[in-house]
């Protein structure tokens, strides 16, 4: 389990993931050795899996995003893994998430524009197998994204 | 921007690792060091790389329960907007906020520690805030993210 200072570190690197292991131990007031032993175990025991650079798509052209929300038919025993291995071949699809609740499935997708994205639904989105219902959430702006874990 | 097949490249090594030293990732993409970081730099500006993210395994951390919330405002108007949006960002257990067209109007993730712990955010904490109307929940099973574009 996280003790304090395993607290103190992951709050500190939440803040700024590109601080260096040196100025993060300062930060967090522990020794570098001591930061560099925590980080290692809570990477070694999956906690902390990594730091990625963060891409923002519209800047690259695809200033569409549409969350599509799917019900799907699940008289079909295989419905879910079926419509998940489809829908990861979509290349404008960046992310999938499966829920319990109203909805089953959801799709993020970018487009470079509402006529890119239409062909894309058409052709690429309403040919998955096994949907029930499509629900469309345009993104308009994000208000906050990736808050801190309150650990 | 117009990104050439090395940045493509470059953009693709750095989402998946983005703590790797320009050297390393030059070496991988047959460019020198200082070609590298000037890449970076133009990307940066460019605002396409916007930053970092820490990619952390949340039940590992304590936290088993992510859950996606619609939610639509019961009064609508420009004040009512910056009063929600001014109270939902200040809440720890809420980790993302999004702005959206379509059968609500914002679309907020949420993370609590168990079920029970999540029922008392929503009570307490969403339940409360201004303008708030009808609520749609739908607890996460399962999450991937995918290359998109990149490939």
């Amino acid at each position: 389990m996280l003790d304090d200072i395993d607290r103190r570190l992951l709050r500190h690197l939440m803040a700024d993931p590109s601080l260096a292991t040196s100025a993060l131990a300062v930060r967090a007031n522990v020794s570098g050795a001591v930061a560099t032993r925590r980080l290692e175990r809570l990477r070694s025991s999956g906690a902390l899996k990594g730091t990625r650079a963060v891409i923002d798509w519209a800047a690259l052209g695809w200033a569409v995003e549409v969350s599509l929300r799917f019900t799907l038919d699940k008289t079909a025993p295989t419905a879910f893994d079926d419509f998940l291995a489809a829908a990861r071949q979509v290349p404008e699809v960046i992310e999938i998430q499966t829920f319990l609740g109203r909805v089953d499935v959801r799709l993020a997708i970018i487009a470079r524009d509402m006529a890119h994205y239409q062909q894309i639904y058409r052709t690429k989105i309403l040919v998955l197998p096994h949907i029930a219902d499509i629900e469309a959430l345009m993104e308009v702006a994000r208000i906050k994204s990736a808050g801190p874990l309150p650990i | 921007m117009t990104p050439d097949a090395t940045d493509w490249a470059l953009l693709r090594l750095l989402e998946r690792d983005a703590t790797q030293p320009a050297s390393t990732l030059g070496r991988a993409l047959g460019l020198s060091q200082p070609a590298t970081w000037r890449r970076i730099q133009r990307l940066e500006q460019a605002g396409v790389l916007t930053g970092r993210h820490l990619d952390l395994d949340f039940e590992k951390l304590g936290f088993g329960v992510s859950v996606f919330l619609g939610v639509k405002l019961a009064t609508k108007g420009r004040v009512s907007l910056e009063d929600f949006e001014r109270a939902v960002i200040a809440i720890p257990e809420v980790q993302a906020v999004s702005h959206v067209l379509g059968l609500y109007d914002y679309r907020l993730r949420v993370v609590a520690r168990d079920l029970a712990d999540f029922e008392r955010v929503l009570r307490r904490r969403i339940m409360t805030l201004p303008g708030v109307g009808d609520v749609e929940a739908n607890v996460l099973l399962s999450e991937e993210r995918l290359p998109g574009p990149l490939g």
